[in-house]
């Protein structure tokens, strides 16, 4: 008999999810929120939650004071430049591990994956002088080629999985069909895999989007992508929380409205292989 | 044209030898069956026929030329896997068509070969669906016709009926006989089930850990096998082995006899034994008889022989059908 669920345990269950949801938004919704209050709001105590005066203007003086559109290409070429250059390494990386496996192919994923143990700024200093020495500081292609290489273990690690339920018959199947290694790629392999490269790149994406060490550390002011955007409003003259949160919001949003519409992707491409 | 001649082929996966030297002839337009339990190897020589695996060893050649080192899609040999290994992605249309399409055939004659292949199949209807949108039996035949369409030399068939039931599963057996003597190409057929060996080969090979037992036809297999695993594994209830004093009688470390070479009777027989479990069939009744001495024996009656659980019965082998083994298990 399959196990009943009551009414009242699954009230309880959706009250908890929902919390729990809320409770991760909520810094999120804040964010939102101050952005919408003047600078004396967004600093009073008790702070009001929604009855306060709404105002644009912090907008208004974001756009004014930095070039908004500026970051939001910086972050995209870094975040899709990053993305594209991993892809176009792991894709074979995947493959062979997957589908060619040595003996050492375990230990060498679980390599990979430590190297994202590593604090980040237990390397700082090497790569900022490697890129200072290339001439490539506060250069998209050193983040591009930095973001690319912090991420791939990542994207491999998820090509890897997804290559692994391609049922090794079927690739087989094309052998024997009489697939050459080119033609098994390009019309058996890669049409199935699809989904899953589909969801890695989004993911991917978000996470160079999203990563704040290395883009304020190599940057300045020419390839400085939205993280530099916020950063720039928590300092010198003190904090402008109205402000900053306007330029927060305006940094995140691409990126959330991304994710929302990707969101059934995602979350097939993280669980994948995880039941069944 | 498809003669298919091993030649001291070996196989080793790391230090464990999956197949000693083995040597096999196959002549072209046969049926053959390699048979054998699970982790026999027989998958694994197929896939070395098919050069999905390299050998450790040896030489395969194929119509007479050396096809050792030759890729699969060389060899001139179509596959259907066990679970089919249909693309996904593709229409059943475009899956037909792959071999073909890689072959860099002209798409009229692609499509003529296509539409010949549905209408033996029966998949006219379905060419436009996706395998998802098709039963397991359909499956199985889009399989066979992207086998078919490209006219190989031989078949190979890797345990293509266990992932179907019972029902079906006869059916298809029957399909591919049919497909055998309609096409009279060489069928290399893997199975574990000694039913479908029994019934649809020409020649079959019994392997065990990677040897070959014994190659013969079904009914040489069944009539004279050389030692007690062939005899165990060919014929279906198992064949009863008897060690022990009736053994001794007839001059051998113990003997075999199959469960329909032995006489039931209620009055007088041999072996005086008390009936376990009976399994009515109609036309057949197989008895599980518990004879003093000897242990459980498996009986084939007829199915109008009525008898229930702990009557007595007497049993009688035949005698010219008793077969003798040695100490080692070989026929006498």
């Amino acid at each position: 008999m399959a196990r009943a669920v009551s009414t009242k345990r699954k009230l309880w269950f959706t009250g908890l999810a929902w919390l729990i949801g809320l409770v991760i938004f909520f810094p999120i919704l804040w964010t939102v929120l101050t952005s919408f209050k003047t600078e004396a709001e967004a600093i009073a105590s008790p702070p009001s939650f929604l009855g306060f005066e709404w105002t644009l203007e912090n907008y208004a003086t974001v756009m004014e004071r930095s070039n908004y559109f500026r970051f939001f290409m910086n972050s995209v070429i870094i975040a899709v430049g990053s993305t594209a250059l991993g892809l176009l390494v792991a894709v074979p990386a995947a493959w062979s591990m997957a589908f060619v496996p040595g003996k050492r192919t375990k230990d060498l994923l679980m390599w990979m994956l430590s190297t994202k143990m590593l604090p980040p700024v237990g390397v700082l200093i090497p790569i900022y002088l490697i890129s200072r020495n290339f001439g490539l500081l506060d250069s998209r292609a050193a983040l591009v080629v930095v973001l690319m290489l912090i991420n791939l273990p990542i994207i491999i690690w998820m090509l890897y999985t997804y290559f692994k339920e391609i049922p090794g018959e079927i690739l087989e199947a094309a052998r024997m069909d009489g697939a050459s290694l080119r033609s098994e790629i390009i019309y058996v392999l890669t049409p199935m895999a699809v989904p899953g490269i589909a969801s890695t790149m989004l993911l991917n994406i978000i996470l160079a989007w999203n990563e704040a060490f290395w883009t304020l550390n190599l940057t300045t002011v020419n390839a400085a992508p939205l993280t530099a955007f916020i950063a720039s409003y928590s300092s010198p003259e003190g904090l402008f929380y109205a402000k900053l949160s306007a330029a927060s919001t305006m940094a995140i949003a691409p990126i959330l409205i991304m994710g929302w519409f990707s969101q059934k992707q995602l979350v097939r491409g993280l669980t994948f292989g995880a039941v069944k | 044209m498809g003669s298919i001649s091993l030649n001291k082929v070996s196989k080793s996966f790391g230090d464990v030898q999956v197949i000693p030297p083995l040597d096999l002839e196959i002549n072209d337009g046969e049926f053959v069956v390699f048979v054998g339990p699970s982790g026999c190897g027989k998958s694994t020589l197929l896939r070395l026929i098919a050069g999905l695996e390299d050998l450790t060893s040896g030489a395969i050649s194929i119509d007479g030329a050396d096809a050792t080192n030759a890729a699969p899609a060389q060899r001139g040999l179509a596959m259907v896997f066990q679970s089919y290994a249909l693309y996904p992605h593709m229409t059943v249309r475009k899956n037909i068509a792959f071999p073909l399409k890689m072959a860099g055939m002209d798409p009229a004659e692609q499509d003529r070969r296509i539409a010949g292949a549905a209408k033996v199949l029966n998949l006219t209807d379905y060419l436009d669906r996706r395998p998802g949108q098709l039963s397991g039996g359909q499956r199985q035949r889009v399989a066979i016709g992207r086998a078919i369409v490209r006219e190989p030399s031989a078949f190979l068939f890797d345990e293509p009926l266990s992932n179907l039931d019972a029902a079906l599963r006869v059916n298809m057996r029957l399909e591919i006989c049919d497909l055998h003597k309609t096409l009279a190409t060489t069928m290399i057929y893997v199975t574990h089930d000694q039913v479908e060996a029994m019934t649809m080969a020409d020649k079959i090979v019994v392997l065990h850990d990677g040897y070959i037992e014994q190659v013969g036809s079904p009914l040489e297999l069944y009539e004279n096998p050389v030692n007690k695993f062939v005899a165990g594994f060919i014929g279906s209830p198992k064949m009863n082995f008897i060690a022990g004093a009736p053994a001794q009688k007839r001059g051998a470390d113990s003997i075999g006899i199959r469960p329909e070479h032995l006489t039931v009777s209620r009055d007088a027989g041999e072996w005086a034994g008390v009936v376990g479990v009976s399994e009515h069939l109609g036309s057949d009744t197989f008895l599980h008889v518990n004879v003093d001495g000897i242990g459980m024996v498996n009986v084939r009656a007829s199915g109008e022989f009525r008898v229930k659980y702990g009557e007595q019965v007497f049993l009688s082998p035949i005698e010219e059908k008793i077969h003798r083994f040695d100490a080692a298990g070989l026929s006498i």
